[in-house]
């Protein structure tokens, strides 16, 4: 099947969340929207593998948090510029999900999520130990610099407008490859994995790409965010992140293009709202956990579109 | 000083016992999340929570109510159990029929909950709880210096996990259990009744979480962090063992607490993450888990 990028149809809807993005930062801080679109590409990064093929993984923080640390240290120590520094993150959390997706694949369901956490925690004691990481401090004061060593991206705005163009060229990746034959076998495999084998698809290796791919972009998504906030910290390594990240896409919808976006833009914002009241952030994060699964487990976007649909607009 | 490898024997063996406690909390965990995993075939994310929360009873009864030690021992897991069978019949129950990962992702969002809740209530710091007084003071056995209550500790957990294994099977029930977890269907056909076969089965491994915390409690600071660091340990040692076999979960769990206590020695750098590095090496080896069968 030879996909369209983007039908006819759904074409005005797209539009029209790209003139959105364009002028919110004047109406919305923008710092706000910048975490929200982090975190937004981070979840699409990691529906990738649990909504096109199926893996759980618990472990997206490591991907995530050492990108970031990778960036932060290029940027501050190497003096790289912005689109170098965040190269040198991506590369890292390639490798490191190749290593991850290479080990983590031999094991399926239940013991795929485990491994990989258990993976991701080694990440972090490593993180904690390692001394460019400057521990608890982490690193602070991560300079933005210039963008091709001639746009400052300093400004709130510019900065702002970057970030918006790396989500939008990224989300349209990750839909191309969910909407290429490549995305149909990773489909294929969800639904029946013997069946997909039996056609004599070398399952894993289709695996493996999905995987690496992911914590590409996830690392991309860490890089990002310690441009914006200046600053890289165990923060971005804990397994709280990896957690935050299934909620995101469970939240927004498994498997639907837009849902993890939608459910960052709501983590972000019930993290912001809250934030200041003790632990009341995590235990609403867990009771919208619970929520998900035994009410509404397609998301927000699986219980939106179909209501949408019998309005009679195309979503 | 008498020295064993260029050690110390007291450094050495006081590692080594703190690695078999240690050890002895991963083998109870393990065993419980095993047992749940056989007949509900949920991996209860939240055991570390409820473990936790084992401590902290223990913790309330004795600042609220007076209760002492080994009340605590009683009435801590009862209380967890209750609260895990309820957790069972109103939210597990209704995803037995779906995909695995949900009941996994419905344990975290729970564990989320407990933790949050006694972090809003008693803080992050722990709390002291001190040993009992039967089992205060020590022993000096020569080569070392022991704590009875740790010496306790490790007695008692290994009572507990071995007399679950023999329940399980040597015991008519334990077979009952065993046929429930290779055909829930045709043991029921057989008129037992299965579905309060899995809600006792999930407070008794609860209640294993609890009594672990209660056991814990004196050892560690009670503290509503304890449970999410050591759940992610324990489920790396359920990798290593594989959830196939009981006496798999007992033994993977105590030979680990000595890998680390080992480790600790020798290496103290890599205290912290050695379980991780042999969870590696035993995914590239037997990438089934050591007692495992099949993926």
């Amino acid at each position: 099947m030879n996909a369209v990028i983007i039908s006819s149809r759904q074409k005005p809807f797209v539009l029209a969340l790209l003139g959105l993005g364009l002028v919110l930062p004047f109406a919305i801080y923008p710092v706000f929207l910048m975490k929200g679109l982090c975190f937004g590409l981070f979840a699409a990064a990691f529906n990738l593998l649990l909504g096109y093929v199926g893996l759980l993984s618990f472990g997206h923080a490591m991907f995530f948090g050492w990108s970031a640390y990778i960036t932060a240290h290029a940027a501050k120590e190497w003096g790289l510029t912005p689109e170098l520094a965040i190269l040198a993150g991506v590369a890292l959390a390639t490798l490191l999900g190749l290593v991850v997706g290479w080990l983590a694949i031999r094991r399926q369901g239940i013991y795929f999520a485990m491994i990989t956490l258990a993976l991701a925690q080694l990440m972090y004691f490593v993180a904690v130990q390692a001394p460019f990481t400057h521990g608890e401090d982490g690193i602070q004061g991560v300079p933005r610099g210039r963008l091709f060593g001639l746009i400052d991206l300093g400004d709130t705005l510019t900065m702002y407008y970057f970030v918006f163009a790396v989500f939008v060229a990224s989300l349209l990746f990750l839909y191309r490859v969910v909407n290429s034959p490549f995305g149909q076998i990773l489909k294929a495999i969800r639904d029946n994995e013997p069946r997909a084998i039996s056609l004599g698809y070398e399952v894993t290796r289709y695996k493996l790409i999905a995987f690496v791919i992911s914590a590409a972009f996830a690392g991309l998504a860490g890089s990002l965010k310690s441009l914006v906030f200046q600053l890289a910290s165990l923060a971005d390594v804990n397994w709280h992140i990896s957690g935050e990240v299934v909620l995101m896409t469970l939240l927004g919808g498994v498997g639907t293009v837009l849902g993890p976006t939608v459910g960052g833009f709501l983590v972000v914002a019930i993290q912001d709202y809250f934030a200041g009241i003790g632990s009341l952030v995590i235990i609403i994060q867990g009771i919208i956990f619970v929520v998900c699964v035994l009410l509404f487990r397609s998301g927000m976007i699986g219980v939106l579109t179909p209501w949408l649909k019998r309005r009679g607009i195309n979503g | 000083m008498m020295t064993i490898f260029g050690m110390p024997t007291q450094a050495l063996f006081g590692q080594l016992l703190l690695g078999l406690i240690n050890g002895a909390f991963y083998a109870m965990l393990s065993l419980g999340l095993a047992l749940i995993f056989g007949l509900l075939n949920i991996i209860n994310f939240s055991h570390g929570a409820l473990y936790m929360m084992g401590a902290f009873v223990a913790w309330l009864a004795l600042n609220f109510l007076g209760l002492g030690y080994w009340p605590a021992l009683i009435v801590a897991p009862l209380v967890v159990a209750a609260l895990g069978m309820l957790i069972e019949r109103t939210m597990l129950c209704r995803l037995y029929k779906l995909d695995h990962l949900y009941g996994l992702l419905l344990t975290f969002g729970l564990a989320l909950v407990i933790e949050g809740l006694f972090r809003e209530a008693y803080g992050v710091s722990g709390q002291p709880y001190s040993v009992p007084k039967e089992l205060a003071g020590g022993w000096n056995l020569g080569f070392m210096f022991l704590p009875i209550y740790r010496g306790w500790v490790v007695v008692a957990s290994l009572i507990l996990c071995l007399g679950t294994w023999f329940a399980i099977e040597k015991t008519k029930l334990g077979a009952y259990l065993r046929a429930a977890t290779e055909n829930p269907t045709l043991v029921q056909a057989f008129g037992i009744n299965v579905p309060v076969m899995i809600t006792l089965t999930y407070g008794f491994g609860v209640a294993l979480a609890a009594i672990a915390g209660v056991l814990a409690a004196p050892v560690y600071q009670v503290s509503p962090k304890m449970g999410s660091d050591l759940i992610i340990v324990v489920f790396a040692v359920v990798v290593i063992g594989g959830m196939g076999s009981i006496m798999g979960s007992i033994v993977t769990g105590y030979l680990l607490g000595l890998v680390e206590g080992l480790t600790k020695v020798f290496y103290p750098e890599a205290a912290s993450t050695v379980i991780f590095m042999v969870m590696v090496i035993v995914l590239l080896i037997k990438p089934a888990g050591l007692f495992g069968k099949g993926a």
